[in-house]
């Protein structure tokens, strides 16, 4: 085993981890907001590091490149879909949910 | 391995369509329908039809989605129950599925070699379409040449098709030159997303131009080129104002493209009888046969490309223009 697929099997095992964690949180969390959360670390750090492994086996050529395009694309759609969704939530009316809101 | 893949692909295929028959809320149905048709796709690509798999992907979970987001504009968010329970419709549906099912049992195995389909014409297509058409990618060959008039048909139903939704919903002009009065579709105060939007834009409306002249070599063509444009100019018209897309592109202006589009398309047909051939044999075009199929497919999925972004976008429109202020 050379290093480039150490570093892919370490990078899809985290990447895998975290895309179960997303999919627990999603299930598992109390309201929208924090529901949010948990698949925006789904959507970005997975992402991330699935496409970031794969990247290390091509080696250097068009599919590296390619991959590197969807990973930029991603960085940067993905958190912007969060913000407009957890914007869209506030605007209209979407209270987070907090420890005090029992006593309320 | 594929066997899972298929078996988890279509696991999931299932749950979609029972929750969206299940579901009353439109707009659950409407992401549910999006979630169906990626989840086709992704059956597409393991099938390894890569260019059908793009086209379902563009255009089912895509633009049709957005398309009946701005149609939900015009009605109301949750379906409404039947008056009575329809016992029959739900016999005829249940009887027509295992007739259906009763049909499959009939047909080849996928993947059958012996299966009827591929010894019929698949063999010369994918033997003979380097000798006779030329692009690699021989899926662009049957669609645009061996297949053309199928394609010109296709071509003239999105024509029709976006002409009747004008005909019956109509655009009106109503806030030209004036600001629109309660502007919710130009995002004031989402300022991240003008900002991303603007960024990515100009990288779609490129993609969208590689999508239509690279389909001779690789996945891609007028079909998904036309709809990833449109996908660009309705980013631009959520993010920027309605007002802004109209001017950018008028619907007159696209009125003209669309009906441009099938008229490239049948007119590359009449060019070749002109030069003695018959209808969309483009071989005649130029001086070898090679360089007129070339010719001919560049000119025909231009059309397509054409009428089917000025089509997508007017429907748009339509639907989106025809809210009350």
């Amino acid at each position: 085993m050379t290093i480039p697929d150490f570093i892919t099997a370490f990078c899809l095992i985290l990447g895998a981890l975290l895309g179960l964690t997303g999919g627990v949180g999603v299930y598992r969390l109390p309201d929208f907001f924090t529901r949010l959360h948990a698949c925006s670390v789904t959507d970005s750090a997975c992402a991330f590091l699935i496409l970031s492994g794969l990247m290390f086996q091509t080696g250097f050529s068009l599919a590296t490149i390619k991959l590197f395009f969807i990973l930029v694309f991603l960085l940067i759609t993905s958190p912007t879909s969060t913000h407009a969704l957890a914007k869209a939530a506030l605007n209209s009316g979407e209270i987070p949910w907090c420890q005090s809101q029992k006593e309320r | 391995m594929e066997l899972f893949i298929d078996i988890t692909l279509l696991t999931f295929l299932c749950i979609t369509a029972m929750a969206i028959t299940v579901i009353r809320k439109l707009f659950c149905a409407v992401m549910l329908a999006s979630i169906f048709s990626l989840l086709c796709a992704c059956l597409f690509v393991t099938m390894d039809a890569v260019d059908v798999a793009f086209t379902e992907a563009a255009v089912g979970s895509g633009i049709s989605t957005v398309l009946m987001l701005a149609a939900l504009n015009l009605t109301h968010s949750r379906e409404k129950r039947p008056p009575h329970q329809p016992l029959v419709a739900l016999l005829v549906v249940g009887v027509t599925g295992i007739v259906l099912m009763y049909g499959t049992m009939d047909l080849p195995v996928f993947g059958d070699a012996a299966a009827p389909i591929h010894h019929h014409v698949a063999p010369r297509y994918i033997e003979q379409s380097p000798l006779e058409v030329g692009p690699p990618n021989f899926v662009t060959s049957i669609l645009a040449s061996y297949r053309g008039y199928d394609t010109l048909a296709e071509t003239i139903v999105i024509f029709t098709a976006g002409l009747s939704v004008i005909a019956l919903l109509g655009i009106r002009d109503r806030y030209a030159g004036r600001p629109i009065p309660s502007d919710r579709s130009a995002m004031k105060d989402y300022v991240v997303l003008r900002i991303v939007a603007k960024m990515l834009m100009p990288f779609v409306f490129l993609f969208a131009l590689y999508v239509q002249f690279h389909g001779d070599y690789g996945a891609g063509g007028g079909f998904q080129a036309g709809v990833i444009f449109a996908s660009g100019v309705i980013i631009h018209s959520l993010t920027l104002g309605r007002d802004r897309t109209l001017k950018a592109f008028p619907h007159q202006f696209l009125r003209g493209l669309a009906t441009v589009g099938v008229l490239i398309y049948g007119g590359t047909g009449l060019a070749s009888i002109l030069r003695g051939g018959n209808f969309l044999d483009y071989s005649v075009l130029a001086a070898t046969q090679l360089k007129g199929q070339h010719l001919g497919i560049f000119l025909v999925e231009l059309g397509v490309g054409l009428t089917v972004f000025s089509i997508m976008i007017l429907m748009y429109y339509a639907f989106s223009y025809r809210r009350e202020p």
